[in-house]
């Protein structure tokens, strides 16, 4: 059974329809990239499945459960997927450490010494362990955006959604955040990212969905979309990417 | 004719003045504490709630500080209430207090990037844990320098009491003037204390947005 099943889901931004019946079931422990065009509706896409934008139509499940827009429903999901977003996003207000706790602490009940140590535990992954009492703007942007995936991570999610997670960054800084992403995958965890980073998705990604003008497009292992494009739109989108 | 030197003048607008202080601390203090329960509100999840705390401010920011103080002076007055002038004068100012700065930290509230309630909803957090934990601990920062500056427009709208006969500083100087003849004298004295009562808080509040604007940046 897959961990995340997206059927026929529309979304509607007044007269625009985003979404146009989206399919796309990812299982547990795959590595999906969601490629396209600005526009396309992927990032939409994936705020829907994390429910930062409610679903006109279709249906979203995760873990067997349906995703409902009920503050109860939406906080189980939550718990189950985790977000990156583009722009980090941190709190600005407390240090590395601190935002690694504070969802765990609020949401979780977890004892303070208890988060501190798993805060402490997801840094070290990705590398940050000794900027625990670093505040988010005396961090590089990479360094902030593996303390926003160390934080994601603190909750346990069993699958983590990447809105584009290395656009914001200086093109140096993009490897040290994918290398993080890269070793989640080799662990097993399930991953749905939106990228413009092709190499990254042919090299880390086990399927490849590209979507265009609100659908998915075309859909296959890494080598086939990127070696043998069918769809003349993805021809074209992948021209203008090299 | 009695004589009345400087001194006795400023004596007397200074006793005056305490009234001032007074005033303008309970209206500041008051209307915190009704702006605070405003805000919530306003900005809260009850459309009831947001459209009551809304019209409430949009009323009182619309209609003169003064004409607010004859309603309360004389609105009562028409029940058969006997209104002493301290209390029209309290809580006219309190409520006016209260109405600007419920906007003033709404303000500050919209201000927190919106990806802070992203990321907070997208760790499960609930509305009031992200209210508490993550939007007005940052509102709050924002939110300091424009209240200090506020509080001048307090003590300065506590002038108006005058009027309906609240003997504070205005009304002192009023009364002193009717005695000595010195209308330029009292009310230069007047303004003087003002002034000392007023500069130190719009320079706090000055100094107050630097240094939390460079705390934001480094900590």
């Amino acid at each position: 059974m897959s961990l995340i099943a997206i059927t026929e889901v529309r979304k509607r931004f007044g007269s625009v329809e985003v979404l146009k019946g989206i399919n796309l079931d990812v299982a547990r422990g795959e590595v999906v990239a969601i490629i396209g065009r600005s526009g396309s509706g992927k990032s939409t896409l994936l705020r829907c499945v994390n429910g930062l934008e409610s679903i006109d139509d279709g249906s979203i499940m995760v873990a067997g459960a349906q995703l409902l827009p009920d503050d109860l429903h939406l906080k189980a999901l939550r718990l189950k997927v985790g977000m990156i977003f583009q722009q980090f996003n941190l709190f600005p207000h407390l240090s590395a450490g601190r935002n690694v706790m504070l969802s765990q602490m609020v949401v979780k009940k977890t004892p303070k010494d208890e988060a501190e140590a798993m805060a402490r535990r997801m840094l070290d992954r990705v590398g940050l362990g000794h900027k625990f009492d670093a505040y988010p703007d005396q961090l590089s942007g990479g360094q902030q955006q593996r303390v926003a995936i160390a934080r994601a991570l603190a909750m346990q999610p069993m699958a983590l959604l990447c809105d584009e997670i290395t656009s914001a960054l200086d093109p140096e800084l993009v490897n040290e955040v994918l290398a993080v992403v890269k070793e989640l995958a080799a662990e097993g965890m399930t991953l749905l990212m939106v990228t413009h980073e092709m190499r990254f998705a042919r090299d880390v990604c086990d399927r490849v969905v590209f979507m265009h003008q609100g659908r998915v497009h075309e859909t296959g292992p890494p080598d086939e979309v990127f070696g043998r494009p069918r769809t003349p739109e993805l021809q074209q989108f992948l021209g203008a990417q090299l | 004719m009695m004589e009345f030197s400087t001194w006795d003048i400023l004596r007397n607008l200074l006793l005056a003045a305490r009234w001032t202080v007074l005033l303008s601390l309970v209206s500041f203090v008051g209307g915190g504490l009704l702006g605070v329960a405003l805000l919530f509100l306003r900005i809260g999840r009850g459309a009831l709630g947001r459209r009551f705390a809304k019209g409430y401010i949009e009323l009182l920011q619309s209609t003169p500080l003064l004409m607010q103080l004859f309603l309360a002076f004389f609105g009562l007055g028409l029940f058969g209430i006997d209104v002493p002038a301290w209390l029209a004068a309290g809580a006219a100012l309190i409520l006016w207090t209260a109405a600007f700065l419920a906007e003033i930290w709404r303000g500050c509230v919209d201000a927190v990037a919106k990806g802070q309630w992203e990321a907070s909803s997208s760790l499960g957090m609930g509305y009031v844990q992200q209210m508490r934990h993550v939007i007005l601990p940052q509102a709050l920062r924002v939110a300091v320098p424009p209240t200090v500056g506020f509080s001048v427009q307090v003590v300065k709208g506590t002038a108006l009491t005058s009027i309906i006969g609240f003997v504070e500083l205005s009304k002192a100087g009023t009364v002193v003037t009717n005695a000595t003849f010195q209308p330029f004298t009292v009310y230069g004295l007047v303004a003087l204390i003002y002034f000392a009562l007023c500069w130190p808080l719009s320079k706090s509040s000055q100094i107050l947005e630097r240094k939390l604007h460079v705390a934001h940046r480094h900590h």
